[in-house]
């Protein structure tokens, strides 16, 4: 059996349908955080198996990596922000659950 | 090979399934590791060799670290049971069996989706991965670069306002 673009988009599709269920399922703000993350990452996947199948010149189309660069870089200031927001969340209700954050300024 | 990507493949998948269902978060983001490493693996299976290693030194080093630093400073609980998991549990599944059905219908429709991997040809004068990245980032990408740059600047200060005590 080879290896085909099938079996990499399928993985990447499992892998995003994993943690759409995580942030649907959990209710701790970072795990939900953590479960985004994991989509991301499954979406990289599904763009490098597109550039190694779609050969340029019988090379693996650059532009897809560079653009993956990029989406890491600003995954990481994502992250960064949002854990920050999650920090400031936590001084004020004392809580991760979002559940419990059910009210806004009062 | 096939064998490299079911092996790599489930470990990818099974420390995502450990992210939704260990209730520690501790545990949750180790997994987290767990798949990040899997999937580092698969893009170096797929001659991806920068962006792998790039891979295992922000997602599975920088931001995982990040996170279980965040964990242990706000020291988050065990998730406790939940008593009626009933309707998002089904929810959450509805979505998800709905989305792999979309999935699977789309891969089986065929087209280009269905051929083997092709061989690369060797490059010229043995560049590797990373030099032409690299030339690609300062080259054609070169402001996309800048504009990266002052928005990890921004980021940065961003990050050091919302930790302030008091916002003013």
């Amino acid at each position: 059996m080879d290896l085909t673009l099938n079996h990499f988009l399928f993985v990447s599709g499992a892998l995003f349908a994993i943690g759409l269920a995580g942030v649907l399922v959990r209710r701790n703000l970072l795990v939900i955080f953590m479960c985004l993350e994991l989509m991301l990452a499954a979406a990289n996947l599904t763009l490098v198996a597109f550039s190694r199948f779609n050969l340029v010149d019988g090379q693996p189309a650059y532009d897809a990596h560079v653009l993956l660069f990029f989406i890491i870089t600003v995954a990481a200031a994502e992250v960064a922000v949002g854990l920050a927001i999650i920090v400031a969340l936590f001084r004020t209700k004392e809580t991760t659950d979002v559940t419990k954050v059910n009210t806004m300024k009062y | 090979m096939t064998f490299l990507f079911c092996l790599f493949a489930a470990l990818a998948l099974i420390g995502g399934i450990g992210v939704v269902v260990c209730r520690n978060p501790v545990s949750a983001a180790f997994s987290m590791i767990l798949s990040f490493l899997g999937l580092a693996s698969l893009f170096i299976q797929l001659d991806a060799f920068l962006v792998g290693t790039l891979q295992v030194l922000v997602y599975a080093g920088a931001i995982m670290v990040l996170f279980l630093f965040i964990i242990m400073l706000l020291d988050v609980q065990e998730e406790e049971k939940r008593r009626f998991p009933l309707i998002s549990f089904a929810g959450a599944g509805a979505v998800v069996t709905a989305f792999l059905v979309l999935v699977i219908l789309v891969l089986n429709r065929g087209g280009t989706a269905g051929r083997s991997l092709p061989v690369v040809a060797p490059s010229e004068s043995g560049q590797s991965d990373v030099h032409r990245i690299g030339e690609l980032l300062f080259g054609t990408y070169w402001f996309p670069v800048q504009i990266v740059g002052v928005l990890l600047l921004a980021a940065t200060v961003g990050v050091v306002v919302l930790s302030k005590k008091e916002l003013k």
